[in-house]
């Protein structure tokens, strides 16, 4: 109960910050040269002045920029991120449709990142200065190396050219029709390449932190009473040195969150993923500004959501945390 | 000097060392070895490496020579890397600075504000920076060092959290020195290392987040970039695979050096945090 | 008595770059069952290494090259590692010094008691539950079956102690191995523990291997004692002869240094005018409270003090940890700002002023008058400053030239007995004790009129202890000093006060000249901590005075 009252504290501190965020940028927009209403025209290919006026009253364009902000920010506690002008559709019904395929991408990419980061961790910090840690520390250091978009053209070029064995892109076998369990797994086969592209720097930045964090503990005082009670060393590495080891591992997936979903930006364009980060960039490739600051916005929520989340698990794992430290 | 000689018994440290000198004097080269105009036409397209010996890794699509661009685009990365780096750190240590040395109100909005920024997902905030500022170089450098600094502050804060109440930083607020000069001249001093070691992540991920922003087309088309190369190769990956894999190739050995001489640096300042504990030695 | 431990020619090996190449040379001991053997020395004895090699937890690179350990016969240097671990827990057990990084912070403790026997035994739940809380109760716990659920920092450092005793007796080990296990606790806490220690050892008959750096303790609770030095047996005997009739020089110079638990002689002229009055001093800290992040804890660090130090004289600040004797020090300095009260420190031209209501900018105007020397010799000098700078820094911001500064602080390092020649080194490169001298020239270098020394010799060897304190007693009377001392530690308050305050939850409990304290405590809280003060029958180099007429 405390840890769940800790958490919405602190999520109840983020919003206001979000907001304040969120104003910011939104008059940061105002500096961008055009408007929607220029980009508008522009795909039309071109209209006379007379049309972009009338446009402009229907955005609220024409309004003064703090009459704008506060219409902004008013819609935005109800939820309503208002119209993309681009796709002629309500902003939170188009990041409603691309969401999924994000949550799904990221959802997959962390699990991956995560259990990997920690199996390998742990195993190069049992076998430090042997093989085993200096093939794993090298691998990571690559992975870490690697830009995500080359690692995933090159999957490409491997895996869907010249091998076959998995699609090239996009979501699913358009035109197929599968139902059911085909249908899964063809999503399953479409993710394969993106969730190893978004998850492989990640993966290696996990390893690093476990194996340094298993290598700490492992030298704590408590590891020595648990030797000295005559346990034995896999004992003491799952009852006494895991759960502490990963709780730097905890903090870092809720600090990371961020930079996952920035990631999934870059993965989603090289899969033509029909996700938000593709949705993200084509908003800026087209100068749908509205639609960028609510995949802003909805974005942030997703990390100050995940925040929360690793609050909880935090709080479960740490009986420290209940106690205010 | 203790330092440099364990920096210098560390195979990785050295590996990463050379490499970066490799990568730095590539760059340095690049207007003697390639004086003209990378993005200029070269030769007939798409020319496989090393078949021709006057354009040696080929060409891409529009017919421009991969080596010229991956010579002029080892001075971008490395600019942009630096660049941003530096402008990531000085905005980190101060708001670190301030926030962790004072504490209390201070420290609560300016960790609001860092806070604030790490939800914000950097890459998508750089989307937006560019959207609004246009992508020339500049703008582009500027901005990947403003999405960065918010991890540097951290730390920033935390050293000073934990420096400001040791018992010398208290010594010499009882012999009457004031605030900013204990914070420039005591405290800073001693929480540098781990912030200059952290400042090579910080451009490791500036060279990869320009080039992913080029690769997306949003950086400057003007320059010869590694990701502006490796995006414009996707329409040929199916055949040029190569266009793409060199300079990918390229960008993976310059943020593996950086990183190694981080690490490097990292083992050579803080000795007793590779590998066990070590024995403690008898006084 | 039969033999249980029996140490033979034992040599220990470091790893390379070490300071030395053996941690133990040619080490032999033995411990019979039912005795408790006190290993004693100061830092780098070797003798927490010894309790290591015993229960084979060296760090890697750290080998006995020599020797043999044999544990009821058998040899433990060459047993195989899944033999240790059948002995260790069951046949050994450690407690160890720390009791705050000791017991897993995120498993309850009576889960930690009870892996000693799900290793070991093939108990069931029940009953291994109904055997943990025998045993809580049996080190004496408060609410045993509270302890059972409470995660470690929910436990104070004594009740943590009492859970590696529990932990460490599981299994009725015939062997006790304890590693300092007193040293960082309260000085009441340390007394209860080791009485509990003592108790168990003759109900069970364990034999029980002591280790430790305080003659104290070795006085409370040895049969016999064992002392090292830099890897070497020096000298071994049973408790009474060595600590009253020690006959290696190094034990000797050892017993010799440890302050003895009297009250100094009086001196003349402790009734001067006060240069310091203290009224009413309170200070509160809040902990959390800040902005949306819930109601704040407030504790009452220092309540209601009102003290006064005569010109020239030592005032004694004693309490246990968290009786704010430091923040009451802090306050004095103005590292912290009092909430209440008046500091008044006494006449020097200017007439008194009252230090706790001076703004920032103006205390750092009077910070000349007041300064201080700090506990830990490692963390109160900047790594980074050469030792002539750090001492001429105070002068400097005065505005004296650095020429100037610096022809002071060589002057300074003669008086507090450091080579001049050394101004330029870096503090890494000082012994502690030497820190410790550094940081008090750093301190006299603005010729303060008070020196508020905050445990400045907790941190040393008991040896570097009585030089420094030599050193302070001798500076006081030469350059006519007035000392705020703040301790923990009754002898060496004993050794260096004139008079003495108690502590006690942030308020005074009890203050008047040291002898009249020492020999006629009023408060109850002061009579107890006299009474905990380890070894307090014996005073260093005299026959033992019976326990009835040590009514001290």
């Amino acid at each position: 109960m405390t840890i769940l009252l800790l958490a919405l504290r602190r999520l109840a501190a983020s919003l206001p910050t979000l907001l304040v965020i969120l104003a910011g940028l939104f008059l940061l927009l105002q500096l961008a040269p055009g408007d929607t209403v220029d980009a508008l025209m522009a795909q039309m290919g071109g209209g006379d002045p007379a049309t972009a006026e009338e446009l402009r009253r229907y955005y609220g364009l024409d309004l003064p920029a703090a009459a704008q902000l506060g219409r902004y920010l008013w819609r935005l506690v109800q939820l309503d991120l208002g119209q993309s002008a681009i796709y002629g559709k309500p902003v939170a019904t188009v990041i409603a449709e691309r969401l999924p395929v994000t949550l799904l991408l990221m959802g997959a990419s962390l699990t991956l990142a995560f259990l990997g980061g920690t199996f390998l961790g742990v195993l190069a910090a049992r076998r430090i200065g042997q093989w085993p840690d200096t093939l794993i520390s090298t691998l990571g250091l690559m992975f870490y190396a690697t830009p995500s978009f080359w690692f995933g053209l090159m999957g490409i070029v491997l895996f869907a050219i010249h091998l076959g064995w998995l699609p090239a892109g996009g979501f699913e076998e358009v035109g197929a029709g599968y139902t059911g369990l085909a249908h899964v797994l063809d999503v399953a086969r479409h993710l394969v390449l993106p969730t190893l592209t978004l998850a492989l720097v990640f993966l290696a930045t996990y390893l690093r932190i476990m194996r340094a964090s298993m290598l700490e503990v492992m030298s704590l005082d408590y590891v020595r009473t648990a030797r000295a009670k005559g346990l034995g060393e896999t004992g003491i590495i799952v009852r006494h040195a895991l759960r502490n080891a990963l709780l730097p591992m905890v903090t870092l997936v809720g600090l990371q969150a961020g930079t996952m979903l920035g990631g999934s930006v870059v993965v989603e364009s090289v899969f033509a993923l029909p996700g938000l980060g593709r949705l993200a960039y084509e908003s800026v490739v087209q100068r749908d500004l509205n639609t960028l600051l609510g995949i802003v916005f909805v974005s942030a929520l997703l990390v100050i959501t995940v925040n929360f989340l690793v609050d909880l698990i935090y709080g479960r794992l740490d009986p420290r945390i209940a106690a205010g430290r | 000097m203790a330092a440099l000689r364990r920096y210098a018994r560390n195979p990785a440290a050295l590996l990463g060392a050379v490499l970066l000198l490799l990568v730095i004097a590539v760059a340095l080269s690049a207007p003697l070895l390639f004086p003209k105009d990378p993005l200029g036409l070269a030769g007939r397209p798409l020319q496989w490496p090393f078949v021709n010996p006057k354009v040696w890794l080929g060409t891409d699509a529009s017919g421009r020579d991969i080596a010229a661009q991956i010579f002029h685009g080892a001075r971008v990365s490395l600019l942009i890397g630096l660049v941003a780096t530096v402008i990531a750190i000085a905005i980190g240590i101060a708001v670190g600075a301030v926030a962790g040395f004072y504490s209390g109100l201070v420290d609560d909005v300016l960790m609001r504000v860092t806070e604030a920024f790490q939800t914000l997902p950097n890459f998508l905030l750089l989307l937006v920076l560019v959207a609004v500022f246009g992508s020339d170089i500049t703008t582009v450098t500027v901005a990947i060092g403003l999405v960065s600094w918010p991890a540097p502050a951290r730390l920033t804060r935390a050293e000073f959290l934990t420096l400001r109440n040791r018992e010398f930083v208290q010594a010499c607020r009882v012999l009457g020195m004031g605030d900013a000069r204990i914070i420039a001249r005591e405290i800073l001093p001693n929480a540098l290392p781990p912030v200059i070691v952290y400042a090579s992540v910080v451009m490791a991920v500036a060279i990869l987040l320009e080039s992913a922003l080029a690769f997306l087309n949003l950086s400057d088309p003007n320059v010869a970039s590694w990701g502006n190369l490796i995006g414009a190769g996707r329409g040929v990956l199916r055949t040029q695979w190569y266009v793409s894999a060199i300079p990918g190739v390229a960008i993976l050995v310059t943020v593996l050096a950086v990183s190694l001489v981080g690490q490097g640096l990292n083992d050579a300042l803080n000795p007793r945090l590779r590998g066990p504990a070590p024995v403690k030695a008898p006084a | 008595m039969s033999e249980l431990l029996s140490v033979k020619n034992l040599s220990v090996r470091l790893p390379p770059g070490a300071d030395r190449s053996h941690a133990l040379s040619d080490v032999s001991l033995t411990l019979a069952a039912n005795e408790i053997l006190c290993v004693v020395g100061e830092s780098g004895s070797g003798k927490s290494v010894l309790a290591n090699t015993v229960m084979r937890l060296l760090p890697p690179g750290v080998r006995p090259d020599a020797g043999a350990v044999l544990f009821q016969g058998r040899d433990l240097v060459g047993a195989s590692e899944a033999e240790m671990r059948r002995l260790r827990g069951a046949k050994i057990g450690m407690i160890f010094q720390e009791p705050m990084t000791a017991l897993n912070p995120l498993r309850r403790a009576g889960d930690q008691i009870a892996e000693t026997f799900r290793i070991h035994t093939r108990l069931g739940a029940r009953a291994i539950r109904d055997k943990t809380l025998a045993l809580l109760d049996e080190v004496r716990m408060p609410d045993p079956r509270a302890a059972l659920r409470a995660y470690p920092h929910e436990l104070s450092g004594g009740q943590r102690q009492r859970v590696m005793i529990a932990m460490a007796l599981a299994l009725e080990p015939a062997l006790l191995i304890a590693d300092e296990p007193t040293t960082a606790l309260d000085v009441t806490t340390q007394g209860r523990i080791l009485a509990l220690i003592r108790e168990i050892q003759a109900r069970r008959g364990m034999g029980v291997l002591f280790i430790t750096h305080d003659f104290g303790v070795v006085a409370e609770i040895a049969d016999r004692v064992a002392v090292m030095q830099a890897g070497r047996l020096v000298e071994e005997g049973p408790a009474d002869a060595v600590l009253n009739r020690p006959q290696a020089p190094y034990t000797r110079a050892l017993i010799g240094a440890v302050p003895p638990l009297l009250p100094r002689a009086p001196r003349p002229g402790t009734d001067a005018a006060p240069i310091l009055t203290i009224e009413g001093v309170s200070k509160t800290y809040r902990k959390g409270g800040g902005f949306l992040s819930g109601r704040p804890r407030v504790t009452h660090a220092v309540r209601d003090v009102s003290l006064s130090l005569p010109r020239g004289t030592t005032l004694g600040i004693v309490g246990e940890s968290g009786s704010g004797k430091s923040t009451l020090a802090r306050c004095i300095v103005r590292l912290l700002d009092p909430e209440t009260g008046t500091i008044r420190l006494g006449d020097t031209g200017a007439g008194p002023v009252d230090l706790a209501s001076l703004s920032r900018r103006a205390m750092r105007a009077e910070a000349r008058r007041v300064q201080m020397v700090f506990q830990d010799p490692f963390a109160s000098l900047n790594p980074r400053r050469r030792a002539g700078e750090l001492v001429a820094q105070g002068p400097m911001l005065l505005g004296v030239s650095r020429a100037d500064a610096m022809a002071k602080a060589r002057e300074l390092f003669g008086l507090v007995g450091l080579d001049p020649a050394a101004m330029d080194r870096l503090p890494h490169e000082f012994s502690g004790g030497q820190r410790q001298r550094i940081g008090l020239a750093r301190a006299l270098a603005l010729e303060p009129d008070l020196l508020v020394a905050d445990e400045p010799v907790s941190a040393l060897d008991v040896s570097v202890q009585a030089q420094v304190l030599a050193l302070l007693d001798g500076l006081r009377d030469r350059l006519g000093l007035s000392m705020l001392f703040i301790t923990h530690d009754l002898r060496v308050a004993g050794q260096i006060c004139d008079r003495i305050a108690v502590m006690k939850d942030g308020a005074v409990v009890e203050a008047g000249p040291t002898a009249e304290v020492f020999s006629a405590p009023q408060a109850a809280y002061t009579r107890a901590l006299l009474d905990a003060v380890p070894g307090r029958g014996w005073i260093p180099g005299r026959a033992p005075i019976p326990a009835a007429v040590s009514a001290v």
